[in-house]
C-alpha cells in the first residue's frame, strides 16, 4: 500500500472509530443506530425552536453595529470558541490515554509523523464538526429571517472549531512537557472545565463586584465597556463582522485557522509520537500510602472510610464532581458584597446553590452507589444490601453537608429565613439526586464516570429537572410561597413519575 | 448419630438466561475437602458459583453452606465464606494493606487480629515490597494476589476460587497453591474452578465436571478413571472423552 493511500485507510479508520465512540455516547452503548440517529435528526429539529426564541430577534441585524451589541456577539463568539477549546483539549487528552489503540498504532510498520498527523485532523474535525451540529440551528433561523448573509456563520465555526483543536494540541503537548504525563490527564481536565466555564464565570463576577448582580450581561452591555471599545473597523470585531456576512473576513479567518492548524501538525505530529512513547514509559507513579495501624468500628463504617478515602484519592474524579462549584463563586462573592449592602438580588443565591447541591449530589451518588469498582466483594460481604446502600447514601450527604454548610451559615447572618430555606432545598434536592441514582442504578466502573450520563437519559434527564425544580422551588418559596407549594408539588410529580418508570430494585 | 452438615449443599440448582445455565444441580462438597469445579466454557461453572456466593439469585433449588440456608440466611452463609473471581476487582486508589483493612471491616473482624493476619498473608504472597503502594501500577498477577488475600483475611471456612490462577507467574501460582493447600490441611473447605487440568490432577480431593449445567462426573480422580475404564488415562483426556461423549448425547 503506499503511503497516501495508508494514510487515506488511516483517516478512514478514525472518522469510523469518532463515528461509532459518539453515537456509543448518544445511545448509552445500546445497538440502536438507526433509532439513535432519527433521534438525533428529530433533536436537532427541535432545537430550532429555543434557538429561534433566543436569536430571532437579532436576525437583522446589520454592521456597523452600536459597541454594545459588537461587544456582545463577540463576546458569544468567544464564549463558543471556549467551550469548543475545553472540547478540544478534553479530546486531545483523550486520544494520549487510549493506549490498547497506540500500542497497536506504535508497533505498525507505518511513519508515525503521518499518522498523527490524521489524528490531529481528526480531532479537529471532530470538534469542528460538534460546533456545526449545536451552531446549525442558530445560523439556519438567523439564515431564514435574516438572509443567507447569516450562512457565513457556518464559515466562523469551521474556524473556530480548527483553531481551538490547534490551540488544544499545543496546550496539552506543554502540559505533558511542563508537569509530565501522569498529572497531564488531571490538569488537562481541570484547564478544560475552566476554561468552558471561566469566562461565564468571570463576567459574573465582575457583574457582582460592579454592578450586584449576576447578570453576566450588565457587564458587556455597560457604558464603561461601551467607552473603551475600540473602533468598528478595529480587528477586534474581525469574528463579529464575520458571521454578520462579511465573506472575506469570514475567508481570511478560515485560511488563518488552517494555516494554523497545519502550522501545528507540522510542529506536534513529530513531537506526538515523542509524547505517547513517554506516556508509555512512564506508567503512574506508584503512589506510597502511610503505615498505620487498622482501625476499629462497624461494617458501615469501613464501607464509608472507603468511600471518602477513594473520592480523596482520586483528584481526577474529586475535580469532575467539584467542577460545578465553580459556578457557586458568583453567589459566594454576592453573598460576601451582600454583607455590605442589603441587596434583594441576594435571594438569587438560593436557587444556585440548591442547583449546584443537586448536580454535585448526582455525581457523588453515581459514583458511590454505581461506580463499585468491587461489586462482588460489597455484594458477597456479611451485611444486607439496605445497609451497604444506606451507608453509601450517607456518604453523599456528608460530603453535601461539609461543602455547603458553610455557605448555609454564612447566609444566616445575612438572612436566617434564607438560610433555612436554603438549608433544606439542599437537603430535599440531595435526597432527590441520591434516589434518582438509585432508582436507576447499573454496576460501572468508577472510570466510567465522564459516561455515566449515557446509562440512562431517563435518570440524567429526571435528575436535572428536580434539581431545577427544587431550585426554583426555594427560590419561590422566599418570594412567592403559594407558588412553591405548586413548583413543589409538581417536582414531587417528576420524582413519582421517575420511581414510576424506574427499573424496580428489590 | 446426626452427619456433620457438608460444607456446601446444592439441591436442584436452577438458573435459566436464554437457555438454561444451571439445570436442576445437585452438589455436594465436603468439609476439608479440596474440589475442583471443571467443565467447557459456557457450562455453568461460574453461574453456579455466583449463586452460591449469593451475587447471582437462583430461579430453583437450595444451596446450605456449612448447614446454613444460604438464601434464607444470605449474611449469615457469607459471614464463613469468601469469593475470588477470576478478573480480580479491587480499588486502584488503596494500598493492598488499606484494601484488607476494608475488607477485614467488612466482615467484623477485630482489627488487632486482622492486621496482622493481613501482613502475614500479603508477605506470604510476596507482595512485602508493595505493602502501602496503592494498587493502580499492578499487573494482573499481584491485583490476583491482593483480591485471594483480601478473600483470606477473614479466615473463611469455605472458599470459592473461580479460576484463580489466570495471569499468574509460575512462583506466584505456587505461592497460591501453597497457601490454599494450608487453608485445607486446617479445616477450610476450597472449591476452585479451573481450565489447568494438571493443578486439577495434583490438588483437588475430588473433582466434578459439568457441561450444560449439569454434573456429569464426579469422583476422585481414582473414581473417575474406574469410571472411565482406563486406569492409565490422564484428566485431560477423561475430560474432553466425557465433554465429548455429553455433547454427542447432546
Amino acid at each position: 500500500m503506499s503511503s497516501a493511500a495508508h494514510l487515506t485507510w488511516f483517516a478512514r479508520h478514525e472518522f469510523r472509530l469518532a463515528w461509532r465512540e459518539w453515537l456509543a455516547m448518544m445511545t448509552g452503548g445500546r445497538r440502536r443506530r438507526n433509532r439513535a440517529v432519527i433521534g438525533i435528526l428529530i433533536f436537532a429539529a427541535a432545537l430550532h425552536l429555543p434557538a429561534y426564541a433566543v436569536v430571532g430577534r437579532f436576525a437583522d441585524m446589520q454592521f456597523p453595529l452600536d459597541p454594545s451589541s459588537l461587544i456582545v456577539l463577540s463576546a458569544t463568539i468567544f464564549l463558543s470558541w471556549a467551550l469548543l477549546l475545553s472540547q478540544a483539549i478534553e479530546s486531545v487528552t483523550r486520544v494520549f490515554y487510549a493506549r490498547a489503540d497506540l500500542d497497536l498504532i506504535m508497533s505498525s510498520p507505518v511513519q508515525l509523523t503521518s499518522i498523527f498527523s490524521v489524528r490531529i485532523a481528526a480531532i479537529a474535525l471532530t470538534v469542528t464538526g460538534m460546533g456545526l451540529l449545536f451552531s446549525a440551528p442558530f445560523i439556519d433561523v438567523l439564515a431564514y429571517l435574516g438572509g443567507p448573509r447569516w450562512l457565513a456563520g457556518f464559515g466562523l465555526v469551521v474556524a473556530l472549531g480548527l483553531s481551538a483543536a490547534a490551540v488544544a494540541i499545543t496546550v496539552t503537548v506543554w502540559l505533558f512537557r511542563l508537569i509530565g504525563p501522569s498529572r497531564t490527564r488531571l490538569v488537562a481536565q481541570i484547564v478544560s472545565a475552566i476554561i468552558g466555564a471561566g469566562f461565564v464565570i468571570a463576567l459574573q463576577i465582575v457583574a457582582v463586584l460592579s454592578y450586584g448582580t449576576l447578570s453576566r450581561f450588565a457587564v458587556l452591555t455597560s457604558d464603561t465597556a461601551a467607552r473603551i471599545a475600540p473602533d468598528p473597523d478595529s480587528l477586534v470585531w474581525w469574528l463579529a463582522r464575520a458571521v454578520l456576512g462579511n465573506l472575506n473576513l469570514m475567508l481570511l479567518l478560515v485560511a488563518a485557522a488552517l494555516v494554523l492548524l497545519g502550522v501545528v501538525m507540522a510542529v506536534f505530529a513529530p513531537r506526538f509520537a515523542d509524547t505517547v512513547v513517554s506516556v508509555a514509559a512512564n506508567p503512574a507513579v506508584a503512589a506510597r500510602g502511610r503505615a498505620r495501624a487498622f482501625r476499629a468500628g462497624s461494617r458501615p463504617q469501613a464501607l464509608r472510610w472507603k468511600e471518602f478515602l477513594l473520592l480523596r484519592r482520586d483528584p481526577w474524579l474529586l475535580s469532575q464532581s467539584l467542577m460545578q462549584m465553580l459556578y457557586l463563586v458568583p453567589p459566594a462573592l454576592m453573598l460576601w458584597r451582600s454583607f455590605s449592602d442589603s441587596s434583594t438580588a441576594i435571594v438569587l443565591i438560593t436557587p444556585v446553590m440548591v442547583m449546584a447541591a443537586g448536580q454535585l449530589a448526582g455525581g457523588l451518588a453515581w459514583l458511590t452507589i454505581s461506580g463499585e469498582d468491587a461489586a462482588d466483594l460489597v455484594a458477597t460481604a456479611p451485611l444486607p444490601p439496605s445497609r451497604v446502600i444506606r451507608a453509601k447514601i450517607e456518604v453523599v450527604l456528608i460530603a453535601i453537608a461539609v461543602i455547603f454548610a458553610p455557605m448555609i451559615i454564612a447566609l444566616a447572618f445575612a438572612s436566617p429565613l434564607q438560610a433555612v430555606v436554603t438549608a433544606v432545598a439542599v437537603m430535599v434536592v440531595t435526597a432527590s439526586a441520591a434516589a434518582i441514582q438509585l432508582w436507576f442504578r447499573a454496576q460501572a466502573r468508577r472510570s466510567q464516570f465522564r459516561r455515566r450520563q449515557t446509562s440512562s437519559r431517563i435518570a440524567t434527564f429526571a435528575e436535572a429537572f428536580c434539581s431545577i425544580g427544587w431550585a426554583a422551588t426555594a427560590a419561590l418559596a422566599l418570594i412567592i410561597p403559594i407558588a412553591a407549594a405548586v413548583s413543589g408539588i409538581l417536582t414531587l410529580m417528576l420524582l413519582a413519575a421517575a420511581w414510576k418508570i424506574s427499573p424496580r430494585r428489590d | 448419630m446426626t452427619s456433620a452438615p457438608s460444607a456446601l449443599a446444592v439441591r436442584g440448582l436452577t438458573k435459566c438466561f436464554d437457555r438454561p445455565a444451571v439445570d436442576a444441580l445437585d452438589l455436594t462438597v465436603r468439609v476439608g475437602e479440596f474440589y475442583a469445579l471443571l467443565g467447557p466454557n459456557g457450562a455453568g461453572k461460574t453461574t453456579t458459583l455466583r449463586m452460591v456466593a449469593g451475587l447471582l439469585k437462583p430461579d430453583a433449588g437450595s444451596v446450605s453452606i456449612l448447614g446454613i440456608d444460604a438464601l434464607q440466611d444470605p449474611v449469615g452463609a457469607k459471614q464463613i465464606m469468601a469469593w475470588v473471581s477470576d478478573e480480580p476487582m479491587i480499588y486502584d486508589k488503596l494500598t493492598p494493606l488499606e484494601y484488607l483493612e476494608f475488607v477485614a471491616g467488612l466482615w467484623g473482624v477485630d482489627p488487632r487480629q486482622s492486621e496482622t493476619t493481613a501482613r502475614d498473608l500479603l508477605v506470604s504472597l510476596g507482595l512485602e515490597q508493595h505493602l502501602n503502594e496503592r494498587c493502580e501500577g499492578f499487573s494482573k498477577g499481584m491485583r490476583q494476589k491482593v483480591a485471594l488475600a483480601g478473600a483470606l483475611v477473614h479466615d473463611p471456612r469455605l472458599i470459592i476460587l473461580d479460576e484463580p490462577l489466570t495471569g499468574l507467574d509460575a512462583l506466584s501460582a505456587r505461592h497460591v497453591k501453597g497457601l490454599l493447600q494450608e487453608r485445607v490441611r486446617n479445616g477450610c473447605t476450597v472449591i476452585m474452578t479451573t481450565h489447568i487440568l494438571e493443578v486439577a490432577e495434583r490438588m483437588a480431593d475430588r473433582i466434578g465436571v459439568i457441561a450444560a449445567g449439569k454434573l456429569i462426573a464426579e469422583g476422585t480422580l481414582a473414581e473417575l478413571r474406574q469410571q472411565n475404564g482406563r486406569n492409565d488415562t490422564s484428566l485431560e483426556d477423561m475430560f474432553i472423552a466425557l465433554v465429548d461423549t455429553e455433547a454427542a448425547a447432546a
